[in-house]
């Protein structure tokens, strides 16, 4: 009897039996084949041509002759199944093209203007068309720093009580307050920038400073931190609130003691996501924090440089090889910061769904 | 100091604790009023500990739904008092108007006096938190907090509810083993709560219960999540809390109404709002039903 058992186990091989067999795996890779052959012709045969006639000419054989191989081997429910699992992956190559694009682009152009002076330097004492290592990015940094900073300070308490007023007190006015909140998230940055400018710059401080950038980028942020809290609060159970209420508590001890500890992770990312909705905004800033091209660390006085504007400037002022240089490196800067802000994110997210 | 007059209480009553063995070890099957009746029924007010609870003309509606009609129930101190009923009879809804937690259904609305030691816990001027503080509640899905560990779960009543316990320590034992849990993780206290099986969260949740040292306990549907061996050990620590504590349980599960009540009351709703059928020794429920209806759902004719 042992001998039996061991000699099974023995034979026994972890397999994958409902993985592709060599032919189907042949028919999908002639498929494939004949869809490019099929696109050969229509290239140079029709009115097709360059890149976007490749693809497209592409696309439409593979979805037709996948579709009409399956048809014939498996039936029309195949085909269909065939049909959009085509279609959708066709979908997602469109979808990542002009991201992929960016980022290949930003960091192909960018990455040889960076140098260290870029974080020690400001640009008081050079213009944009001298060379890269003449003046770098120590105005705009600080600039950013501080006005996403005062903004956070601003909008944290704001949103994360906003949400919490529409998810537990729930009261009269929630589903009005849900729906500004929610078009408040489509304001134009524009927009902000100027009701700052024309309510608080022109009548009362009448100077350009950053504590003003700080306020337009606010109006900008507390609509996306104030939802996405929402949403995260929302995925609380309620039988979790019961739990707290059962036991005597105060409904503000259950939300500070229960609710809020369990979502920790989904309001510091609801944080980040705001942080990252605005650092890069240009145009209210350009309205209200002025450009400095000098270091600025008071935020009550005087212009303030932001990153955007430093870009921007480097663009719209050059013209020359060097301010190209000085434009890409900044956008490398101001890209690298966000993908920092979105992986720290994500990476915090997903450590909650696993604890 | 009430507690270790309990303390001493349980030891000298050590005849429910064999009856259990009993139960366990016969392989019998025997009808539900034979489990009922094995009981040895509790008079009320032989537990001086505690307050009783007194439903006097409860109703409750949702909206324009009446959803529970003028339901008068007593549930004696020390006692254990089950509610049956087939679904949607109302008997959650009743079970949540005695703590109060029906209220926070926005559109709910309420009629009747719940009595807590004489006092109407709707009357104005009442503060619910310290209500809710003197009758406690298990949920029917465990709900232990996740940000908290076993130790923290247990003992958040009182910081919740602010109150001020000298030796932490030893009240996180006793009620965990109370609850009949303190075995099981007692060397895991730092743990999340997650890391716990179903059946364990479930008295993990009613040890967290306890310590706010509450004179009523309200079950919904306890073990409804739950699989025999969980149901099992909470049907234990039910009849052990019933040494000091008023209970009141609802449950689908008859065997459980059997098991653990001294009292039953049995629920309908004919498609109109719930209604107390009968109240009785669960015995007597169960093995002489006075209304046909009682009978029906009792012996498996429906619901």
């Amino acid at each position: 009897m042992t001998t039996v058992e061991m000699r099974q186990v023995e034979t026994a091989k972890p397999g994958r039996p409902w993985r592709a067999t060599p032919r189907e795996r042949a028919f999908a890779i002639g498929n494939f084949i004949a869809a490019f052959l099929l696109a050969f012709v229509l290239v140079k045969f029709t009115g097709l041509n360059g890149k976007l006639g490749w693809v497209f000419g592409f696309f439409f054989s593979y979805i037709s002759i996948s579709f009409v191989a399956e048809y014939v081997r498996s039936g029309k429910p195949a085909a269909q199944d065939s049909l959009l699992t085509s279609v959708s992956r066709f979908a997602v190559f469109i979808a990542i093209i002009p991201i992929a694009s960016i980022l290949g682009t930003v960091i192909s152009k960018g990455w040889r203007g960076l140098h260290w002076g870029l974080f020690t330097q400001d640009m008081s004492q050079a213009t944009v068309n001298d060379p890269i290592t003449n003046g770098g990015m120590l105005a705009a940094i600080v600039g950013t720093f501080i006005m996403v900073g005062l903004a956070l300070v601003f909008t944290l308490p704001i949103s994360i009580l906003t949400a919490l007023y529409l998810t537990e007190i729930r009261g009269k006015f929630s589903g009005a307050i849900r729906f500004l909140v929610q078009a408040m998230s489509g304001v134009p940055s524009i927009v902000a920038g100027l009701f700052i400018l024309s309510s608080i710059v022109y009548p009362v401080t009448q100077q350009y400073s950053g504590l003003m950038g700080a306020l337009a980028l606010s109006i900008l942020m507390i609509p996306t931190v104030a939802r996405t809290a929402e949403e995260v609060l929302l995925l609380i159970p309620n039988e979790l609130r019961e739990a707290g209420l059962a036991l005597g508590a105060t409904q503000w001890r259950t939300v500070a003691m229960v609710v809020v500890p369990a979502v920790k992770s989904g309001l510091v990312t609801a944080i980040i996501l705001g942080v990252a909705r605005v650092i890069g905004e240009t145009a209210p800033l350009l309205l209200v924090s002025g450009g400095g091209d000098a270091t600025n660390f008071n935020p009550v006085s005087g212009p303030m440089g932001s990153i955007p504007y430093y870009v921007w400037k480097s663009f719209l002022l050059g013209g020359t090889e060097e301010s190209s240089q000085r434009t890409w490196a900044g956008l490398l800067v101001l890209l690298i910061w966000v993908m920092l802000l979105f992986a720290i994110a994500r990476y915090i997210s997903s450590r909650t769904k696993k604890g | 100091m009430d507690d270790n007059q309990n303390l001493g209480q349980e030891d000298s009553q050590s005849k429910p604790g064999e009856e259990k063995k009993e139960m366990k070890t016969s392989t019998t099957p025997r009808s539900l009023a034979d489990v009922a009746s094995n009981r040895s029924i509790k008079e009320p007010g032989t537990n001086p500990l505690g307050s009783g609870l007194e439903a006097r003309g409860v109703h409750a509606w949702f909206g324009s739904k009446h959803a529970l009609k003028d339901v008068t129930l007593d549930f004696a101190a020390g006692t254990v008092t089950s509610l049956i009923g087939p679904s949607g009879c109302g008997k959650s809804t009743f079970l949540r108007t005695l703590n109060r937690m029906h209220e926070f259904i926005p559109t709910a609305a309420l009629a009747g006096e719940v009595l807590l030691g004489g006092k109407d816990i709707y009357a104005s001027g009442t503060d619910v938190t310290k209500i809710r503080l003197r009758i406690g509640m298990v949920f029917q899905k465990p709900n232990p907090f996740p940000s908290m560990t076993i130790g923290q779960n247990v003992l958040s009543g009182l910081k919740l509810a602010q109150i001020k316990a000298p030796n932490t320590d030893d009240l996180l034992e006793e009620c965990l083993e109370r609850a009949g849990l303190w075995s099981e993780v007692k060397d895991r206290l730092n743990e999340h709560a997650s890391a716990l099986s179903g059946g364990q969260q479930q008295r993990l949740c009613i040890a967290r219960s306890l310590a706010v040292r509450p004179e009523v306990l309200l079950m919904d549907e306890p073990c409804s999540a739950l699989d025999p061996g969980s149901t099992f050990r909470i049907e234990e620590t039910i009849s052990h809390l019933a040494k000091t504590m008023t209970i009141v349980i609802v449950t689908h599960n008859m065997q459980q109404a059997a098991r653990v009540s001294d009292y039953s009351a049995f629920l309908l709703s004919d498609g109109g709002p719930g209604e107390l059928i009968e109240s009785a020794p669960t015995s007597e429920l169960f093995s002489r039903p006075r209304d046909k209806r009682t009978e029906d759902y009792v012996t498996g004719r429906f619901g």
